[in-house]
This record gives C-alpha cells, structure tokens and sequence, in this order.
C-alpha cells in the first residue's frame, strides 16, 4: 500500500515532536524546581522506598510492551495480546505504587497540599502527577489499540499503531527515571 | 495552463493519500460543514470563529474605551445591557478589569493565534507544499473543536455572577492565585484556567500536525528553498508553539495547585483583607518566568505567520521575486531563536540582578537585526515593483509601516534602563499594540482579501475593502501614536480613571480622541466583517483558475477543489516561488520546467 518507506511515517514524526513538547513542559517544570531549590525556605527530603519499586516495574513494562511489538511483527498475535495486557497492568500497578507512595510521603508529615505544606513537597506532587497523566493517556490509547485486536471483522496487521504507542511508553518510562534520579540527586 | 503541465508532470508519490480523493461525493452536512477534516473547512473554520471572538474583544475595547475617554459621562443602555456591572450607566472598575483581561486574552490567543495560524496553516500548508490534506486530518479537526471547546468555557466564563478573570491577560499570582482578593479570582479564574489548557492543547494538536506535514508531505520537486515563504513562517511559528506552551501549561498547573490544593509555588508571605496567610516559601516571580516563556515566544507566534503571508502577497502584487528569499528564511529562524532567549525583559523591575538584566537586554535588541533585514528586504521588493494596489497590498504596505514604527519603539523598552520609567505605561501599550496587534492585522487582512478567491471561489469588494485600509491605517496611528506621549509623561496602563490624577488629568481630551478613533475603527471592522460574509454569498465570482497571476502550487487546483484538491495528480514542482518578471515573462508558476536557456536566479 505504500510506495516510500525510506521516509518516517508522518504520525511517528507527530509522536516525537508531540514529545519534545511534553520535553519543554517538564523541562519548564524542573527548571522552576531547581530555581525555588536555591531560595530560602527549601525543605530537603529523601523519597520513600515504594519509588525504587515503582521504577523497576515501570522499566520491566518497557520490556514487556518491546516483547509484544515484536510479536506483533512476527504476527503471533496471541502473545502480542498476553504482553499487550502484561504492559497494561504494569502500568496500572506502576501509578497504584506512585499514589502509595504520595501518601507515604504526606504522612511522614512532608506535607505536599494544603495547610503547612512546603513548596519542595509540592514540587513532587505536581511533577510526579503530571506523569502518572501522562501514563494514563498511554495506557488509554493501550486499551484503545488493545480491543482493536479483538474484533472479528478485520484482521489487523497494521504495525504503525503498535510501534507509536511502545515508542510513548518507552518515553513515559524513561521520563519517569529521569524525574527519579532528578529528585535522588537534587532533593 | 498550468495545469495541463501539473498534470503531465506530476508523479504519484503520494499513493499512500489517493483515497481521499473521492470522498467528497459522499459527505453529509456534518461531515462536511462541523466535523470536517478537510483542511480547507477547518480552515474557514478557525477563521470564522476567530472573527466571532475579533468581534466580541475589539467590542471589549470600545466599551474601556468608552470609560477612559468619558470618565465622568453616563450612558444608561450600558446599565439595559450589563446590569451591575454597568451601575447607573458607568462601567464599574471590576467590569472595566475583567474588559481589558478579556480583550487581551481573546485577541492574543483566540484571534491572533488561533485564528490567525489556524486559519492561514491549515489553508495554505497542504496547497503551497502540495500535499492532499495534513498529515493527520483527524488531529486538524480535533485541534479545531478543542478550539471551540476553549471558547465556549472562555464565553462561559462571561455570564458567571462574579464575573470573568479580571488580572490582567498575564493573569500574575498572588491576584489570580488567591480567590478572595477580588471578584475576577474566583470561579471566573479557573474558568479562564481551564479555557486555556485545552487552548494549549489545541495548539500543540495543531503544531503537530503543521510542522509533520511540512516537513513530509511536499510534492515531488518541492524542497525545502522552494517552499514559499509563508510555508516557512508556518513552519517557525509551529515549532515555536509546540516548545513554548508546554511550559505555559506547567505554570498553569502549578497555578491550579496554588488555587485550590494549598500548595505555595507562587504564594509566600501575605496578609489578605488583615488576615495572615499561611502560605509560605513561593515566589510570583516563578510564574513570570513560566508565563513568559510561553509569552515572548507567544508574540513571534502571532507576527511570523504574517511576515509569510505578507512576503508573499507583497512579491505577487509587486511583480517582482521577494528580495533576498534566503535571508528571509535565515532571520525567521533568527526571530524563533532568539524568542526563546529574551523572555527576561518583560520582568526588568522585578528586582531582577542588573548584570543579567543587561545580557537580556543584549539578546532582545539583537533580534533588532533580523527584523531590519526582513524590512529592508520589503522595502526592496516594493522598490521599482509594478506594483497592483489590490487591497491585500496595500494592508502588506501598511504591515510594513506599522511594523518599522512599533520596531523603533521596541529599541525604547527593551533597554533596561529605560523600562524603569516606561515599565506598565502607555508606552509599553502603544508598542506592542503597534507592532503585533496592528500589524498582525494588517497581514492577516492581506492573507483574507488575497485568498478570499482560494477559499470561496469569490472575490471581496475593493471599494469597502480600501475603505477598510484607510480608515483602520489612519485610526491605528490616531489611536496609538498620542498613546507613545502618555507613556512619556508617565501615564501608567491599566488605571480605570485617570481624571482624578494631578499628573494626568491634562490627558483627558488626548483620552478622548483615542477612544474615538477607536470606536470609529471598530465601526470599520464591521464594514470588513460585512463584505466577508456578504461576497461569501453575493461576491464576483471567480472565473479563471488564477486571478492574481501567481506561481504558488494552490492556483493549480479547481476554483471550488473538492476533498483532496487536485482531481488527477498532485503538481510536480521544478522552480521556487518567486518568478516574476524574468526572462520578460510576468510569472512563471512553480509547476513549469527549468527551460535550457533560461537565466538563473
């Protein structure tokens, strides 16, 4: 069906420039981060335990969602679906794990919202957040590609869909091991 | 003629999109009408609703307008239309707040941004690239209709009984983080919030697409130096958008925490009608530096977009090539790089360390530079042209002027040492308005007369159409050159009376005057509004394929091109835009080959 492959797919390209933008809107946050961290008032903090957790899981996910697109390559199309699904529930497991570990963190009383709370903790409510959305509309567009395969009317081999969304989550994943070791490093 | 050439020399490089090519034989109302994904109707539909929203905001003006030049008059139908915000016939100072937020929000962001790039990158990329539509079609619309999306709460935000946000269109905490300091913080602050967000989001589905598209999609022949210079206007302004509103975004995000989580990003140390609050360790600072760095770049995405546009209206109608193509496209890129390097001089008196003050000072007079280069290259191209005064060229002539006295006076504030007199006074007003208000304008003006043909396959009036020239020229000098001396003697911008001043009150008929340039030049807007939507249905019509004698590759196409816009092959392209008057022939079309003996350029 088509003529020139030597050319990147347009909606690939979209996919990267759509991540540079989501690049400059975390670089934006990070630099506000690193600027309110040289002011007066900063509250140093170590992250809990449950963080290293959640980002070996996030990082085992990039392997799994790899895993299916090559099965969906190679057209064996029921592993695709099993690791499809693996990649999605890591997923959900991965934010479960993030929003345990943003109570944890209020509750060794580094208040993040509201009465008392320090910009500091703010700053990893806001940030971490943000990707847990961004992880979300991953997995939204996971799910949408995901029951696609089940219908009965068309047989689908079309790889674009599957190739953009693993080139997103291998994003999110490593955006989040980049905010990881930011807050390691810069707390 | 041309066409016939199209059409033999064009190769099917572009299989992958032929099948849009029949549909529309089959489209209903909705599909073709509302939601569309023809590039073409999405196009007139950003452009329709921008001038919906132009309406609504320039009407804003008139009504501030009303109150700064007629402080103490009182006109009891404002009190009919507006009920308590217009108390016995005198706009209230919440009113008149939440009327300058307003007017500056819907025109920079709604009119000039969306409306404008909207309108021009979704009409012109697919036809000047030759591509059959944009990358993804599906995007285009939802970038539309999250357009309309933001509207609708931006609008709603109007009718709520505290009104809309009223902090100016920089919307700067603690004011707008803080609900209970005035009326304009409340729920019609979120509103505004939210209103943005999917803006923002509009915008990137958008630039996404524009940027995709230009890039991969040109026709056979087309590469990048051939492209008009509008594509590479298109093409800045996207990439633009695309680093710069994501940063916007975040600094909304931690806005909305600020707002309504307790967080203190923004907020330390305050005391609220004699309350202490507990907010501790923000800084407002932080989100000026957020805002403007969205908001600088925001202004060369307002202006490129038309600096293409009027290149090329300007070379068609001067029968000329532009003047010095590459060095247009080298202080474009220039423009885009340095906006991100001099968001700073917007905060000179925040008590910002003098030493890095100066480097942003240095940074901003540099883009001084690529501006002279892009004048002088206009200037040029007029010079000597054959010139067709058609009324598209007389607004690309009045963008010129505009732009040079707007220019100048960015010499002024972009010192560092002079913005501590001219800092938040009507000097500052009268530039910006000048130089990307008016101006921008004036080459979306030129873009709507020269393409109206494109789009409807009928031409606007030229009597109302220099009528409208005219009037909105001598208007917008009248309005803002007496603005440059208020700001002189240290009138500062935003007061909602200034009769009460000692400093001032000599500048109440000067006040007058403007507004009533301003009222009168609103009036001739509606003329503008009038002959678009009457020639929409009652214009002369269109009767040859290419009215303006052109070369770019959208003259190709049918007068009304369906769905796919050639009906055979898309165009092959063997020469850049720019052949006017060579070789004794007036134009030569991009479609037409190199020739063995013809000179080259």
């Amino acid at each position: 069906m088509t003529v020139e492959r030597k050319k990147i797919h347009p909606y690939k390209f979209s996919l990267w420039l759509g991540l540079a933008g989501i690049i400059m809107m975390f670089a934006g946050l990070t630099s506000a981060y690193i600027v309110k961290r040289s002011q007066p008032g900063w509250e140093s903090f170590t992250l809990p335990k449950i963080f290293i957790y959640s980002t070996l899981v996030i990082l085992v996910s990039s392997v799994t969602v790899q895993v299916a697109l090559k099965a969906f390559r190679e057209r064996l199309m029921a592993k695709y679906r099993l690791f499809f699904a693996i990649t999605a529930a890591l997923g959900l497991l991965f934010i479960s794990m993030q929003i345990i570990g943003f109570y944890q963190f209020h509750a060794s009383g580094k208040r993040m919202i509201g009465l008392g709370s320090n910009p500091a903790y703010s700053f990893v409510l806001a940030i971490a957040g943000l990707h847990i959305v961004h992880i979300l509309g991953g997995l939204v567009a996971l799910s949408i590609v995901f029951f696609k395969a089940f219908g009965r009317k068309t047989r689908n081999y079309d790889v674009v869909p599957v190739e953009l969304i693993a080139t997103y989550w291998h994003f999110v994943d490593i955006l989040w091991v980049y905010l990881f070791v930011f807050f390691s490093l810069l707390h | 003629m041309s066409n016939e050439i199209a059409v033999q020399h064009g190769v099917a490089s572009h299989e992958v999109h032929e099948h849009h090519d029949g549909h529309h034989h089959h489209e209903t109302f909705i599909t073709k009408y509302v939601f569309s994904q023809d590039h073409k109707m999405i196009a007139k539909q950003f452009l329709i609703t921008g001038i919906i929203w132009a309406i609504i905001g320039g009407l804003m003006s008139v009504l501030f307008r009303i109150q700064l030049g007629y402080p103490e008059a009182t006109f009891p139908w404002l009190e009919d239309i507006f009920g308590h915000w217009a108390k016995d016939g005198k706009i209230q100072p919440e009113f008149f707040y939440a009327l300058g937020t307003m007017h500056g929000t819907i025109l920079v962001f709604f009119v000039l941004t969306a409306g404008l790039s909207g309108t021009f990158a979704n009409l012109l990329i697919p036809y000047q690239i030759g591509a059959r539509d944009m990358a993804s079609p599906f995007m285009n619309m939802l970038s539309y209709w999250f357009f309309v999306l933001a509207s609708i709460i931006l609008l709603s935000s109007l009718f709520v009984q505290t009104g809309p946000a009223s902090g100016g269109w920089t919307v700067y905490p603690p004011l707008s983080a803080l609900g209970d300091a005035s009326q304009g913080s409340k729920i019609g602050m979120d509103l505004w919030l939210v209103s943005l967000a999917m803006f923002v989001v509009s915008s990137l589905l958008g630039g996404l697409n524009y940027v995709s598209t230009i890039l991969n999609m040109r026709t056979k022949g087309m590469t990048m130096t051939r492209m008009p210079l509008t594509i590479w206007a298109l093409l800045f302004t996207a990439i633009l958008g695309l680093l710069s509103f994501p940063v916007l975004f975040s600094g909304f995000i931690l806005l909305l925490f600020d707002r309504h989580l307790g967080t203190s990003f923004y907020l330390s140390d305050i005391v609220l009608g004699g309350n202490i609050l507990p907010n501790e360790g923000g800084s407002p600072i932080l989100y000026q530096h957020l805002f403007w760095f969205l908001g600088h770049p925001e202004v060369y995405i307002i202006i490129l977009p038309t600096m293409g546009l009027v290149s090329e209206v300007m070379s068609i109608n001067a029968r000329k090539p532009i003047f010095g193509y590459m060095a247009m496209i080298a202080s474009m890129f220039a423009i885009a790089l340095l906006a991100f390097l001099v968001w700073a001089h917007h905060m000179f008196v925040t008590g910002m360390n003098p030493f890095l003050g100066s480097v942003f000072v240095l940074l901003t007079l540099l883009i001084a530079v690529p501006s002279a280069i892009k004048v002088f290259n206009w200037l040029t191209t007029l010079w000597r042209g054959n010139i067709r005064f058609t009324p598209g060229m007389l607004f690309c002539v009045g963008f010129v002027s505009m732009f040079i006295s707007g220019g100048l006076t960015g010499i002024f504030v972009g010192n560092s040492t002079l913005d501590i007199h001219l800092h938040d006074t009507y000097f500052v007003i009268a530039h910006f308005h000048i130089v990307m208000g008016v101006s921008a304008f004036m080459g979306m003006f030129a873009g709507v007369y020269h393409w109206f043909p494109k789009m409807y396959g009928r031409y606007m009036n030229n009597t109302l159409g220099y009528i409208h020239f005219w009037v909105t020229l001598i208007c917008a000098y009248v309005i803002f050159w007496p603005m440059h001396y208020e700001g002189f003697a240290g009138m500062p911008r935003r007061y909602y009376d200034y009769s009460g001043w000692e400093s001032f009150k000599h500048f109440v008929e000067l006040n007058r005057v403007i507004s009533f340039a301003a009222i009168v030049s609103f009036l001739v807007q509606l003329l503008f509004v009038f002959n678009f939507f009457y020639s929409i249905f009652k214009g002369r019509k269109v009767t040859t394929l290419n009215p303006w004698n052109a070369n770019t590759l959208e003259w190709t196409t049918p007068i009304n091109p369906g769905h796919g816009n050639w009906p055979g092959e898309i165009p092959e392209v063997h020469r850049w835009a720019y052949d006017y008057g060579k070789d004794g022939k007036d134009f030569i079309p991009q479609t037409e080959p190199v020739s063995k003996d013809e000179s080259t350029h």
